[in-house]
């Protein structure tokens, strides 16, 4: 006798060990707890901002000063600041990794490709502590020169403007000291090895038989890596490189070792002084009284904010880039 | 002089130049690394036929095919040795340009690749593009068309060509992917088992195309299907590694005799199923 089987959806099940269902609690709760503990911070960041915002309202948004003493205090210029600092390290950072990238990915040697990534990664080794000294001691004296060339024949643009004569043969080198230029030339050493990691990454697993497919039809190289490898990794590029801004966003010690502080909206890059939402924190934190601790962490919050989208934007990017995706029929 | 070789200058003087080359293979050897896996293999490949290679897997037919038009090299640690003579000249010669070279030989792999990025049109002038060939939009316009024709496409895809190659069944795309080796206007296209990946009806197809292209271009065809080689190829050539052996052709003829009148007792028993 056959019994009658209802036509409708079964409930599937599948027993689980008791190994099987330890092993799943344990990697569940592992994953849970990045979840809650980067919450966590945002919270805490969050909760800490509150008595600062209701005191200064909107104005915390648009002062530029940072003068506790007086109570007058604001994010504008710092903000501003902070992505000066990123956007210059990014201009400087993005092309330097894609080429490496590229080079390491598909020119180099094979011998050789090991001992590059060893270095590039040797590169995200280095403390950041000594990219300031590097930064201050070696490259700022180098970096003025560049600044000075720059100011004087592209001056005109706002960027580049210098409040000073570029140009008169006693130039004053102190103006060109301590900018959101050489902070970013300082911060993009420092992301290179992060988005040239992604990007090469993603270049590696450009489909062979895509790339074959290029070559047999009598490309070149580049003509193979443009119309292959390239839009393969566009997510990977994008990515890369926006976990390379996020990573630029929140450098602190570098840039607290070069630049010196000014608290002002101005967009020439090359002129002394600037100050960045870590470097504020980093300076002012030790003796910080209670209100003024809330106020820096309500600048923390902001740039956890910041970051936490950056990344966010950047992890789609490179999750939706085909990488991920099967490229089988 | 003879009447015959004046008359045979004639022709070959007044046959169109894009006409398809002969390619010879002359003592040809491989290596991998350090691992030998072909040994001295000639081949003589006449224009305007289509010469099919058979044997069992790993004898090295794939590997010759691709040295026929330099494919090999861009393997790590990939070696050769001998000559590829297409209309007599050495494609390995130092002085001949490799893009050149690979333009004038396409080839069609065994896994459909159209560039997924690419619509179906794009994806036909490709080489084209990556070979900086320039074209006005109507000569652009017709090459689509003529070679999604000869790739016996073109009924299937002429109301959808800007659509992405990838929405197309493996099928299509193979034959995609032989329409865009047309467009560059080879001499020979070599083809590495291009329908061990599709279901017959596709299969027939692409069989069906590889007859209509037959009169203008130098096929070289890699199959494990025997009556696939039977059906299409008026040459046959078959390749064999015996155990710890580097491959080699045991026997190359006419399909005609390989299938029914093979000399060696090996061909005779893979092209009857014995082994392989």
């Amino acid at each position: 006798m056959t019994a009658v089987l209802e036509d409708a959806p079964r409930v599937l099940s599948q027993t689980l060990t008791p190994g099987d269902r330890s092993f799943r609690g344990l990697v569940t709760g592992i994953g849970l707890f990045v979840l809650i503990l980067t919450g966590a911070i945002g919270a805490f960041l969050g909760y800490q901002a509150i008595p600062t915002l209701r005191h200064y309202g909107l104005a915390f948004f648009t002062e530029t000063q940072w003068l506790p003493q007086q109570d007058i205090l604001g994010i504008a210029a710092v903000l501003v600041g902070t992505v000066e600092v990123a956007v210059i390290a990014l201009l400087i950072g993005f092309p330097l990794a894609l080429a490496t990238a590229l080079y390491i990915s598909e020119y180099a040697p094979v011998r050789l490709r090991s001992t590059l990534v060893a270095l590039i990664d040797l590169m995200a080794a280095v403390p950041s502590i000594i990219y300031g000294l590097w930064g201050f001691f070696l490259l700022q004296p180098h970096a003025i020169h560049v600044a000075r060339w720059l100011a004087q024949y592209a001056g005109w643009v706002p960027f580049f403007h210098v409040d000073t004569d570029p140009g008169s043969a006693t130039w004053a080198q102190t103006k060109f000291t301590a900018s959101a230029f050489i902070a970013g030339v300082v911060v993009a050493m420092m992301v290179v090895p992060l988005a040239c990691a992604v990007m090469r990454g993603v270049f590696s697993q450009a489909p062979l038989g895509e790339r074959e497919a290029a070559l047999a039809l009598g490309s070149t190289k580049w003509g193979m890596i443009r119309t292959v490898v390239i839009p393969f990794g566009q997510g990977g590029i994008i990515g890369g490189t926006m976990l390379a801004l996020g990573r630029a966003l929140g450098e602190t010690v570098a840039v607290l070792l070069i630049i010196s502080p000014a608290f002002d909206i101005k967009p020439n890059v090359l002129e002394v002084g600037t100050e960045t939402i870590s470097a504020l924190i980093a300076g002012l934190f030790g003796e910080a009284s209670s209100s003024q601790l809330s106020a820096l962490l309500t600048a923390g919050f902001f740039l956890f904010l910041l970051t936490l989208f950056v990344n966010t934007v950047a992890a789609v990017f490179v999750n939706r880039s085909r990488s991920g995706a099967s490229t089988e029929i | 002089m003879s009447v015959i070789d004046v008359l045979e200058d004639t022709l070959a003087q007044s046959a169109p130049e894009a006409s398809a080359a002969g390619i010879d293979a002359v003592n040809v050897s491989a290596w991998f690394g350090s691992n030998k896996v072909l040994e001295q293999v000639s081949l003589s490949m006449p224009p305007r036929t289509v010469t099919a290679l058979i044997g069992p897997s790993g004898c090295g037919k794939s590997t010759f095919l691709r040295i026929l038009n330099r494919m090999h090299e861009s393997v790590p640690r990939a070696q050769m040795a001998g000559q590829v003579l297409l209309n007599g000249q050495d494609i390995y010669q130092p002085g001949v340009r490799i893009t050149q070279t690979r333009k004038r030989i396409g080839m069609v792999f065994q896994k459909p690749n159209p560039f997924p990025a690419m619509s179906i049109a794009d994806n036909v002038t490709a080489g084209l593009t990556l070979t900086g060939t320039k074209v006005s939009k109507r000569e652009r316009a017709e090459l689509v068309e003529r070679c999604l024709t000869r790739g016996g496409l073109w009924n299937e895809v002429k109301d959808r060509l800007d659509e992405p190659g990838q929405a197309l069944s493996g099928g299509q795309q193979q034959r995609l992917c032989i329409a865009r080796s047309l467009a560059v206007n080879p001499d020979v296209l070599l083809m590495d088992e291009p329908c061990s990946a599709l279901d017959p009806t596709s299969t027939r197809r692409i069989e069906q195309t590889i007859a209509d292209l037959a009169p203008d271009v130098t096929i070289v065809i890699v199959t494990h299907n025997m009556q696939q080689a039977a059906r299409v190829s008026q040459q046959c050539a078959f390749f064999l590694a015996e155990q710890g052996t580097p491959g080699g052709i045991v026997e190359a003829g006419t399909t005609k005799q390989i299938f029914e009148n093979p000399h060696d007792q090996r061909t005779t028993d893979y092209v009857n199923g014995r082994f392989g």
